[in-house]
């Protein structure tokens, strides 16, 4: 399917720039193929390879190895439950197979819409809150029943799409290193010691 | 509880936790509105051995899991050798464990300013924010605060008109819990799987991210530090007690009527007032009992009620044969069904074992599969003692600390739930399994051969 666009390339090669070794960037930049496609093609990840100057298998290697990484299609929304133990004390299975029953899938599959795909998740981070869900890796807290329900209604209308982007988008806001501010990359093999520090022990000398 | 120590509450400082309720709590100006980034400003005027001597002073452990001091783990750096990075660990992913992601939501900027105070003391010239994937608003509020102390020449190059020079990238990870392990973590940094190295030789300290000197050190941890640098070391270890200093914010959740994130005195709280104070979990939800608690996240033996008087000390936690872990406490009461509760853990470490080593990767989905036949219905009394054969293989003797036949703690990890609910709730087994679940495998962690009548949970 697709390339990144001259727009994403763009935000790639700001990426890159960002790391002392190119071969770091691989998973933003699969995040960033992502958004723009809902979920990782071949052609994305080619293109990928080639921009941090690996083979493609190397890109696929990496990124089958990470739960976010969809390499099917997946629906508009992720509709993530968290099953683990405190979610499970308070729920959680319960809620999930209320979604099943609302959705009309099993976890782990999309509604032929292709508007939802509910997935059985490991702990998200929000125990104290539970059960909780995400949808797009957007938080909802002690979500009941009912709530679920009227969550997906909303979003099926398309009533949350302020609070959820479409799945593929993480963080709306990016990192920029303005190009006066920029400290630079410390590579590898550049084994100079940082002027503070040298500063510091060249102080210590003459005090000695 | 006596006045005197009501009163004591009340002088215990939010060290982490004071901007958690301020409006806008996470931009640039509430954060210098209430004193932030005057610590880096005084940091910058100490020496980077002087910085690092106050954060031994404190003696400040780690908060991710393992407990390991701060200070020391910097001193591990091999002299004379750069470049050296800093890497923050923000890959929050144990199951109860729910801090380090208010912290990056609430206040970001109280971790940058701890990650360039650790950049200025080891000498590090670049830093790496490793934030968990699922996290997005996480990474939203830190590109936000970073793009803002960019702009106010906070970090980068020349900060705050000194010869400090550092840059901060936001890094993100692709969900996979084993990447909260350290050399994971740098293994997932360098574009590849999250796959643990062994230690010797990759410490990452000597050998870490392109196998320079790297100090990888966990979100929460970091957050102490501009309190430190501010009120001294020495200030910092006046509170708690014995090696585990300072205050610590613990995640309270299950059948806890005010299931939260508390901020308490580390080392000196007990688990008996965190769990039934008003001003925390405020006991276990109305009409019922407390069965079993873990007291350190998925990965912890379990306690039971005669744990409830220890204190949130790491060494009298690690003594009686469980650890703090990553500060999440789960409580279960006596409408819990232990094997299903067990089965749920289980089935954690075993989706997310990375497959690198044959014990962890085969042990905990056979254990997930028997414990997964026993909730079926299918169990054969022999069950219960080849699940604990299984452990066995996994980790020798059923050890606490446990023994590792693999590279990293995970396959262990999966044994706590196993001998914790099999040792003290045998008949529960029995009645799924037909039999007595006899044990016949030897078993040594202190925790799962406790009883209702142990007393040494008094210190």
């Amino acid at each position: 399917m697709a390339r990144l666009t001259a727009e994403n390339v763009t935000i790639a090669a700001e990426i890159i720039a960002r790391y002392p070794v190119p071969r770091s960037a691989m998973i933003p930049l699969l995040h960033l193929a992502q958004e723009q496609d809902g979920h990782l093609t071949d052609d994305a990840m080619e293109h990928i390879a080639e921009l941090i100057g690996v083979m493609p298998a190397e890109v696929l290697g990496t990124a089958s190895f990470y739960e976010m990484f969809k390499l099917e299609p997946v629906g508009e929304y992720v509709v993530n439950v968290c099953t683990n133990i405190s979610c499970m004390l308070q729920g959680g299975e319960e809620l999930l197979h209320h979604l099943e029953k609302k959705l009309g899938v099993k976890a782990g599959s999309t509604t032929p819409d292709g508007k939802f795909t509910l997935e059985d998740v490991e702990c998200i981070a929000a125990c104290t809150e539970a059960p909780c869900l995400q949808v797009n890796y957007r938080y909802f807290h002690r979500v009941s029943d009912y709530a679920a329900e009227v969550l997906i209604d909303d979003l099926r209308a398309g009533r949350k799409a302020h609070e959820v982007p479409r799945h593929g988008t993480l963080s709306r806001i990016r990192q920029r290193i303005p190009a006066d501010r920029r400290a630079g990359v410390a590579l590898p093999d550049d084994p100079r010691e940082p002027v503070w520090l040298a500063r510091d022990r060249s102080d210590d000398e003459e005090s000695a | 509880m006596s006045d005197a120590h009501d009163d004591r509450r009340g002088q215990i400082p939010a060290i982490v936790s004071s901007r958690w309720g301020l409006d806008q709590s996470w931009t640039l100006d509430a954060y210098r509105r209430s004193g932030g980034y005057e610590s880096l400003r005084a940091a910058l005027a100490m020496t980077p051995a002087q910085v690092t001597e106050e954060v031994k002073t404190a003696s400040l452990l780690g908060r991710g899991g393992a407990g390991f001091p701060a200070g020391v783990k910097w001193g591990f750096c091999p002299p004379g050798v750069f470049p050296r990075y800093v890497v923050v660990n923000g890959d929050e992913s144990e199951p109860g464990t729910y801090k380090d992601r208010i912290l990056m939501e609430r206040d970001p900027h109280l971790l940058i300013e701890g990650v360039l105070i650790t950049c200025y003391a080891i000498g590090a010239t670049q830093a790496f924010l490793y934030v968990r994937g699922e996290m997005a608003l996480a990474q939203e509020r830190i590109a936000h605060a970073l793009n803002d102390a960019y702009g106010a020449g906070l970090v980068g190059r020349g900060i705050l008109g000194s010869d400090f020079s550092v840059d901060v990238v936001l890094h993100w990870g692709a969900g996979a819990y084993i990447v909260g392990e350290e050399t994971a973590l740098i293994e997932s940094l360098e574009g590849n799987r999250g796959m643990p190295r062994l230690k010797p030789p990759y410490f990452p300290a000597a050998k870490g991210l392109y196998m320079q000197p790297t100090v990888v050190n966990n979100v929460e941890t970091l957050a102490n530090l501009p309190w430190i640098i501010s009120n001294g070391g020495a200030k910092f270890a006046e509170l708690g007690a014995e090696r585990s200093l300072g205050t610590r914010l613990f995640a309270v959740s299950g059948h806890v009527e005010n299931p939260g994130v508390y901020e308490v005195e580390f080392g000196t709280t007990t688990f008996r007032e965190l769990l039934y104070d008003d001003d925390y979990g405020g006991g276990i939800r109305l009409g019922h009992e407390l069965k079993a608690f873990i007291p350190g996240g998925a990965s912890a033996p379990w306690f039971y009620p005669e744990h409830l008087d220890l204190p949130l000390e790491a060494g009298v936690v690690g003594a009686a044969g469980s650890m703090l872990g990553s500060g999440a406490i789960v409580v279960m009461d006596e409408t819990t069904d232990v094997v299903k509760a067990a089965w749920r853990i289980v089935r954690f470490f075993a989706r997310e074992s990375c497959g690198k080593c044959t014990p962890c990767r085969e042990g905990t989905s056979w254990l997930e599969k028997i414990l997964r036949r026993i909730l079926d219905g299918h169990g054969r009394p022999e069950d219960v003692d080849k699940l604990l054969d299984i452990c066995d293989n996994i980790s020798p003797a059923i050890a606490w600390p446990p023994r590792q036949t693999t590279i990293c703690p995970l396959g262990p990890s999966a044994v706590s739930p196993i001998a914790s609910a099999v040792l003290r709730f045998r008949d529960e087994f029995a009645a799924y399994c037909g039999g007595t679940a006899e044990v016949t495998v030897p078993i040594t962690g202190k925790a799962y051969l406790s009883t209702p009548d142990t007393v040494g949970a008094r210190r």
